[in-house]
């Protein structure tokens, strides 16, 4: 009992620290890019800046509209950020160790990643301002099209591997090869649907027509102010967090890797697939509410599809036995 | 110990949750309750050894069926005016009591007796037993012996289940139709 | 008889954890956030310009039929994750093509599914799409 809540405390201090620093990490990324410098006054080279921006936001007045619902404005935000740490519980961080290892951990998951949406669509209706309700309403059809897609790359991982354990799925890609690179025909395109549908799930460039400025002010945030708003945002991070995390887990074989295999390969991984979904946030433009949706259902899920049937072809003929 | 006081915790939770689907007159609280209820009974499941279950249930009704809830709501949008002034009839206090009275004569005639062999032998070995019946090397709710019953035992409702699922996209097109 | 549950602990105490520290988080900002509520502030923002319409309006029905392909796929995706879990137990039992089949004919009646709904047109989302 005390060596569960002292896994699970770990966890949640592991993963905002690694979020605050993803903040940081990714501001100065997109300063580079922009050949700008970035945060650079806070502690060293602009180190403590996101604690910087906790006690700010904290320090600010919270504003609730009128006509609020005031009860679902006030628990919609924390309600985000405790779904979105709640799939990190599952990762496998070392070899047979995970804070929790479950025969269905990849379904556990999803589950807790798609219930992420309950509490974006819940401020949004709680708002009381247009804006904010069509950016939820964006975000959940966008969250769960996209979701699609997202479960059907992931199948591809559990069928190879034959288990839902994320844990026996890294142990598989360990003794055999990453599903990520082989089988080249499965596996390789897979991962980059898995990447484009995780893009989308956690409302990145050029998925992140929720909350076009353009048009909808900021989507859901629209009224949220001070800490409120800062749950949100920080949940969106822990989500591309995590997400990085379980697509290493499932693609690039986790903790393994050449002379120790560990939880630094895991971060390694983490952080490479991070920095390769900044860097596509500040590259590229954000897509059309409907190119959005013809790209998910006409494209990305026919070849999910496409890709499942492909995996369990593959499984049939043994060869990756 | 722990196992009682969190099916407590559980079960007054779906209690709670359910009866505030009922009772609310905002359709969008009654869908959100859902979402909690869907959720404290995810959790009973895992009490239950089912954790298979435990997560499709959040998978498909707190995921997907609570998306639709919430889409007919906005679909709909019904104001408060429409959904017309809350009224305290004589008949909503008989409904009260024959509901409760009604289920609990069925719960006391269905499950009095279940209810007793467990008392007597303890969940513990009533859980040994159902795991007795099922495949070896395969606990009851596992995996394994869920997988066995939906893809060995059972095709053809298996296959009917992609037959429904069919059914349900051509009505919602067939009914949406004028509008795309 | 704990033995069920303990492995799910550390996520309950998680969620629980989390909870706590969020709550704790909005309690401060409560405290040490300033409070000065004037109507303009209370109102809903829209870029400046006084707030026109409702809140709430109505959505399209669009975002319907979105909702009921997803729980088709949801179910779907429900159904092959055991199988797919399952697969390499099924092929050491010599049911490999069984399942196999089984399980390409149940996805290919629900790909059909997808197929009506593209000829019919609901996939077509309009530039403008919040009518």
């Amino acid at each position: 009992m005390i060596f569960a809540a002292s896994l699970a405390a770990a966890v949640v201090i592991v993963v905002l620290s690694a979020t605050a620093l993803a903040l940081w990490y990714e501001r100065k990324l997109a300063a580079r890019m922009q050949t700008r410098i970035g945060p650079q006054f806070v502690g060293p080279i602009g180190l403590f800046q996101p604690v910087a921006d906790l006690l700010k936001l904290v320090q600010k007045e919270e504003i609730v509209p009128m006509g609020a619902d005031r009860v679902l404005f006030a628990l919609a935000p924390p309600l985000t950020v405790i779904f979105a740490l709640a799939a990190a519980a599952f990762v496998p961080l070392w070899p047979g160790v995970a804070v929790v290892r479950s025969d269905v951990g990849v379904l556990l998951v999803i589950g807790f990643g798609g219930l992420a949406m309950v509490p974006v669509w819940m401020a949004g209706w709680a708002s009381f301002n247009k804006y904010a309700l069509l950016g939820a309403m964006r975000a959940v059809a966008q969250s769960i099209s996209y979701g699609v897609p997202l479960v059907l790359a992931a199948m591809v991982p559990v069928i190879l591997a034959g288990t839902m354990d994320l844990d026996g799925i890294t142990q598989f890609q360990a003794t055999h090869h990453w599903f990520g690179l082989w089988p080249i025909i499965p596996g390789l395109p897979a991962f980059i649907l898995f990447l484009l549908a995780m893009l989308a799930e956690s409302n990145r460039i050029p998925f992140d027509i929720p909350e076009a400025e353009s048009e909808l002010v900021a989507g859901v945030t629209t009224e949220y102010t001070g800490m409120q708003f800062g749950f949100v945002y920080l949940a969106e991070y822990v989500h591309t967090v995590v997400g990085a995390a379980i697509g290493s887990v499932m693609f690039l074989g986790g903790w393994d890797g050449p002379f120790a295999p560990g939880l630094h390969w895991l971060l390694l991984k983490t952080l490479c697939l991070f920095t390769f979904i900044y860097w596509i946030r500040w590259t590229l433009v954000r897509l059309r509410a409907d190119q959005l949706m013809t790209l998910c259902w006409k494209w990305l899920v026919p070849a999910g599809l496409g890709l499942v049937f492909l995996s369990a072809a593959w499984n049939q003929t043994g060869w990756s036995r | 110990m722990a196992e009682t006081i969190l099916f407590y915790i559980f079960a007054i939770g779906v209690l709670f949750a359910g009866a505030q689907v009922v009772l609310r007159r905002n359709p969008v609280h009654g869908a959100l309750s859902l979402v909690a209820c869907f959720f404290f009974l995810a959790g009973t499941y895992v009490l239950l050894a089912a954790h298979l279950i435990a997560i499709l249930q959040i998978m498909v009704y707190a995921g997907a069926v609570m998306v639709l809830f919430v889409f007919v709501i906005m679909l709909l949008n019904l104001k408060d005016e429409e959904l017309g002034t809350p009224r305290r009839t004589i008949w909503k206090g008989i409904g009260l009591v024959s509901v409760v009275g009604a289920t609990g004569a069925v719960a006391w005639r269905g499950l009095g007796s279940a209810y007793d062999s467990v008392l007597a032998h303890g969940a513990a070995t009533q859980l040994t037993d159902m795991a007795k019946h099922t495949l070896p090397g395969a606990p009851f709710g596992s995996l394994k012996a869920v997988a066995h019953a939906v893809y060995l035992n059972s095709v053809l409702p298996f296959e009917l289940t992609s037959l429904l699922l069919l059914v349900a996209v051509v009505g919602a097109v067939v009914v949406a139709k004028g509008k795309i | 008889m704990d033995s069920y549950l303990t492995p799910y602990l550390p996520v309950l105490i998680l969620l629980v954890i989390a909870g706590v520290m969020c709550t704790a988080i909005s309690l401060l900002a409560g405290k040490l956030g300033p409070r000065r509520i004037t109507s303009v502030k209370e109102g809903a923002f829209e870029c400046g310009n006084p707030s026109t319409g409702d809140g709430h309006a109505r959505h399209s029905v669009r975002f319907y039929l979105v909702a009921l392909l997803f729980i088709v796929f949801d179910v779907e995706s429900v159904f092959v994750y055991p199988w797919g879990a399952m697969l390499h137990d099924f092929q050491a039992q010599h049911l490999g093509w069984f399942a196999f089949g089984e399980m390409m004919s149940f996805m290919a009646t629900l790909a059909l599914g997808l197929v009506y709904v593209w000829r019919k047109g609901a996939l077509n989302w309009s530039a403008d799409v919040n009518s």
